[in-house]
């Protein structure tokens, strides 16, 4: 037998021998999911008993292979399954191979699930991948999102991007930051997510409610980010980059390390430190826009085959500027603004940060452990702990001046244990217990009433979720998740409102103190919300793949929803809750149709979310106080219907030649009242023509068209005001939207090899080429000032 | 051992839930509103003898809540009447009446006058002339002292508003037009004035 083998070696050496054996095969290995590079990844050639690595760029040449023959390559990574190619040469030959995860990951890749977008060489990937990560390191975390289909941001300026997927934002979407759940007063409008986007390595979106591992209340979707794996093997690795921006004169500085062992052992450290002035407009300065940004992270840990363990602890701080000319007092002082084409205040250019600012404080530990029982399955068990400091400054007189207007501190402890199994390949099992503890301080010594009272919030939950592998074309996935949320608050409520609001009449026994002109009350809330998913995926020939998915969600009224009573200085008006809300319970249909080629591969995914309860904000009344006359928003709660359909398509002209397309559509509507609801973002459609020429300096070129339409339906909130000095009655149109704009971005890179393991890349970037002067509907600073005129950025980055 | 293997995490859950819930003892303290203006007093004195006609509107729970209580004279209602061709003394008085004692905020304005300005805005139909009678620091006027003519029989509207950073160097403005002065509203009230032969 063994003879035999030796023989077909030798016949095949002769054969190879006799052939035209010249032709190199080159390329480079990729994940699969996110199209990151796979440094280290080893190439084993079956027929030559040749073996070679993968550089830090993930690049490979195989030298002297011959003429009509097929190679068996088989592909080592270590935090990817080992993976057989079949090649078959004729000339020299360029492929790119992408390895898959090792199971556990894939597991949680198959929950993301409806992740259709495995593709690599698209756009069609629901992951931000890291390179974008990279292009957008001066920005904010919401604006590398922004890049995706079906996504949009609300944005508070240019510093504070919330991300808005499928039209829902805030509360209703989960952020995982290295498998913590952020909680950071996500409710509020100008409160963006607490994490540095150059922490980020991977960065996933889940445009459904269907990831109840999480939690159950993601209504929009779940945004994980996470940080790169680190191989198991002796290594020392490290990038540092930094950027530059013409626009706000400033710049980025971020660095890490990573130091691992064959053994398992690794570390990484990490920190970034951004510094902008004020930003432009098209035509001039945005005053007081700057923002100072501080973060670092550390991560610990060992990890073994079958057991290990890790320690993350992140820092993150920031001082951002809010438009100086959005700070106003009351409706009449809207009215000025409003009639102003130009921000009412523009000063010289400058890096202070004056009043209006926040100032955020965000730290987050987390210990994790894992274990693999033979026969049973891999359990692991997660502790956490976050602590929140938010600050907000106002223009104050007096004593009050250096004092915030608002200080919260929130801390929550969060404690984890999830099963998975993993001897069954057919049946993939995922469940898990949840119990957290939050409680949330407001400063009385701000001189300012509460808007979020202190609580201490107890949650309880637990999911069973599992997935089925009929057969290559079938796979069926089901879940469910229940939720109890106990809500112990302390609240001062004005009299006038308690009364007004019939709560003396409703909730007497809750007043445990009156002090005439208010009352402090003790709600003591709880919500059972119950949550579920069930979903098919059919792969057909030919690379198509069908998706469908229906997920239930149900989410408790936040403590911004339940509790607001009074004004909101940075909306410029009284915001008012109701403690009788209950939980939003959303039902969410999504089909995903995608053909995932190497030159023409699209995606199309229609989806409808009905939602009951839904608790939305609106104008409901003008009020006049000593201070002129306040609009007055209350919360109330009714049926909802969003649709949409986002459209992801992308071309292979040549080798070097793409072209990407991104169409995303959503519209909503109060079904109750009959009307488009509010804030809902814009068509929009994004297309990008790119060059690459990897064999000249790994050479990228894109051009990138950025068209959103003006948004035509939205509820009709005006309302009139009188203004002394004219005499006249005004009518304050704040429900208006912008104007259609297109924007032209231009972006590249080229790499340059320092040494044999370290790398410089060099990238420019123009954003807004043409200095178009725009306005974004769903910047809450439209009203008093054009969005960011053009940038021009410089990147350069080091790998080592 | 596997049931085990449940139990541990477990009972650090109930650790934590039992560990926590005792430290929510205190009741949380009202917060001391020092910033707000609860109180306009606008004193109108006629030059050469009379009776002080006193303007006043009073808003004891701030924003939001109850609307403000304007009285004239002591009585409720914003009519108020002055005599053709007389001249006022006139100056303004702010309070935050919810702290006891109540504090007086026009002293904070004063401190900090460079920031701040009251405007007496007179609709068309109204025949009353203002001046400033006091001044900042840089010469411009702060409006808390000011002189009111009461000129021909009219009737209109007088709107008295503090604005707080207003542009003081902007056309008008130290003028007491308030057109170009910018800045927040930090209080205002309109009264109905007739002037009565």
């Amino acid at each position: 037998m063994c003879n035999y083998a030796l023989a077909i070696l030798l016949v095949c050496n002769y054969l190879a021998i006799s052939q035209n054996c010249k032709y190199t095969l080159s390329g480079k290995v990729l994940d699969l999911h996110d199209s990151s590079v796979l440094s280290g990844a080893t190439l084993v050639v079956a027929e030559t008993e040749s073996m070679t690595q993968t550089s830090l760029d993930g690049d490979y040449t195989i030298l002297n292979l011959c003429e009509n023959t097929t190679y068996s390559i088989k592909i080592l990574h270590s935090s990817c399954e080992t993976k057989t190619f079949y090649v078959k040469i004729s000339e020299d030959t360029q492929r790119d191979f992408k390895l898959e995860h090792h199971l556990e990951e894939l597991n949680e890749i198959i929950l993301e699930g409806k992740a259709y977008e495995n593709n690599t060489n698209t756009t069609l990937e629901n992951n931000v991948s890291n390179e974008t990560l990279e292009r957008y390191s001066t920005g904010a975390l919401g604006d590398a999102l922004n890049s995706l289909s079906g996504v949009s941001s609300l944005n508070k300026g240019n510093g504070i991007v919330k991300p808005i997927v499928n039209g829902l934002h805030s509360s209703r979407i989960i952020m995982v930051n290295n498998g913590v759940r952020m909680q950071d007063q996500e409710w509020g409008a100008e409160h963006a997510p607490n994490i540095d986007i150059n922490s980020v390595g991977r960065l996933t979106l889940i445009k459904s409610a269907s990831a109840l591992q999480y939690g159950g209340d993601a209504m929009g979707g779940v945004i994980i980010a996470e940080a790169l794996k680190v191989p198991v093997k002796d290594s020392l690795y490290g990038k540092t980059m930094t950027s530059v921006a013409s626009n706000g004169r400033g710049g980025i500085l971020t660095s890490n390390l990573t130091k691992s062992y064959s053994s398992g052992w690794f570390g990484t450290a990490q920190g970034t430190v951004k510094r902008f002035g004020d930003f432009e407009a098209a035509d001039y300065i945005l005053s007081n826009t700057g923002l100072i940004e501080q973060n670092a992270s550390l991560h610990l840990g060992l990890n073994k085959f079958n057991y290990g363990f890790e320690g993350y602890f992140s820092f993150f701080s920031n001082k951002i500027g809010i438009l100086r000319a959005s700070h106003l007092h009351g409706a009449a002082d809207q009215v000025r603004a409003f009639e102003s084409n130009t921000p009412l205040i523009i000063n010289d250019f400058t890096y202070n940060i004056e009043a209006p600012r926040q100032n955020v404080k965000h730290q987050l530990a987390r210990i994790k452990g894992f274990k693999t029982f033979e026969n049973f399955g891999i359990l692991s068990l997660q502790y956490d702990y976050q602590q929140n400091n938010r600050l907000e400054f106002d223009i104050r007189r007096g004593d009050d001046r250096d004092k915030a207007a608002m200080d919260l501190k929130l801390k929550t402890h969060t404690l984890l244990l999830d099963y998975e199994n993993d001897f069954e390949r057919q049946l993939d099992l995922k469940s898990g217990l949840m119990a957290r503890y939050q409680n949330n301080f407001a400063n009385p010594n701000t001189g300012v009433r509460r808007l979020i009272p202190d609580y201490d919030k107890y949650e309880l939950g637990i999911y069973l979720l599992g997935n089925f592998t009929l057969d290559d074309r079938w796979l069926v996935e089901a879940g469910a998740r229940f939720d109890y949320t106990h809500l112990d608050a302390y609240k001062f409520y004005r009299t006038s409102f308690w009364e007004d609001r019939n709560y003396d009449v409703l909730y007497p026994h809750i007043v445990i103190e009156d002090l005439g002109t208010q009352v402090l009350a003790n709600p003591n809330l709880k919500f059972h919300n119950a949550s579920a998913t069930a979903g098919l995926k059919y792969t057909f020939k030919d690379n198509y793949q069908l998706f469908l998915n229906y997920a239930l969600a149900s989410r408790a009224p936040n403590p911004s929803e339940l509790f607001s009573e009074g004004l909101h200085h940075s909306g410029a008006r009284i915001e008012l809750g109701d403690l009788s809300f209950n939980s939003e319970v959303g039902h969410k249909v999504s089909v995903t149709f995608q053909r995932d080629h190497d030159t023409f591969s699209f995606s199309i995914n229609p989806y409808v979310n009905t939602i009951s309860d839904f608790i939305i904000i609106e104008p409901t009344k003008v009020l006049e106080t000593i201070r002129g006359n306040f609009q007055v928003w209350e919360y109330r709660q009714t049926n909802a219907q969003l649709l949409g359909v986002d459209i992801d398509v992308a071309y292979k002209f040549t080798d070097k030649l793409n072209f990407t397309h991104q169409l995303s559509i959503v519209k909503g509507y109060d079904r109750s009242k009959d009307l488009p609801l509010i804030s809902m973002p814009p068509i929009s459609t994004k297309n990008e023509i790119s060059f690459e020429h990897p064999k000249f300096h790994n050479l990228k070129l894109a051009l990138q068209s950025e068209y959103v339409f003006a948004q035509n339906e939205y509820p009709d909130n005006n309302f009139e005001v009188y203004v002394p000095e004219t005499e006249t009655t005004e009518l304050l149109d704040i429900s208006s939207t912008p104007s259609a704009y297109h924007l032209l971005n231009f972006n590249s890179s080229i790499d340059f090899e320092i040494t044999k393991t370290s790398l410089l890349t060099v990238g420019l970037g123009i954003t807004n080429i043409l200095n178009t002067s725009y306005r974004n509907y769903l910047n809450l600073q439209r009203f008093y000032a054009d969005d960011l005129g053009r940038n021009f950025l410089l990147n350069l980055k080091f790998k080592y | 051992m596997k049931k085990s293997i449940f139990l541990i995490p477990l009972l650090i859950l109930a650790l934590i839930f039992t560990g926590c819930s005792d430290d929510d003892d205190t009741t949380p303290e009202p917060v001391n509103e020092e910033e707000l203006i609860t109180t306009m007093t606008v004193t109108l004195s006629p030059v050469g003898g009379g009776s002080d006609i006193i303007l006043k509107t009073v808003d004891m729970d701030g924003d939001g809540g109850n609307e403000p209580v304007i009285t004239v004279n002591g009585v409720t209602g914003n009519e108020v009447s002055l005599t053709v061709g007389t001249s006022y003394e006139g100056s303004i008085e702010l309070l935050n009446e919810s702290e006891d004692p109540a504090e007086d905020i026009t002293e904070e304005v004063q401190e900090e006058a460079e920031e701040h300005q009251f405007f007496y805005t007179a609709s068309s139909s109204l025949d009353v002339t203002t001046s400033y009678e006091d001044e900042d620091g840089d010469g411009n006027p702060i409006g808390v002292d000011f002189t009111l003519e009461a000129n021909e029989a009219s009737s209109g509207d007088l709107t008295f508003t503090l604005r707080h950073e207003p542009n003081k160097s902007a056309a008008g403005v130290s003028n007491g037009d308030i057109t170009n002065a910018g800045g927040e509203t930090d209080i205002t009230e309109t009264f109905s004035v007739t002037i009565e032969p």
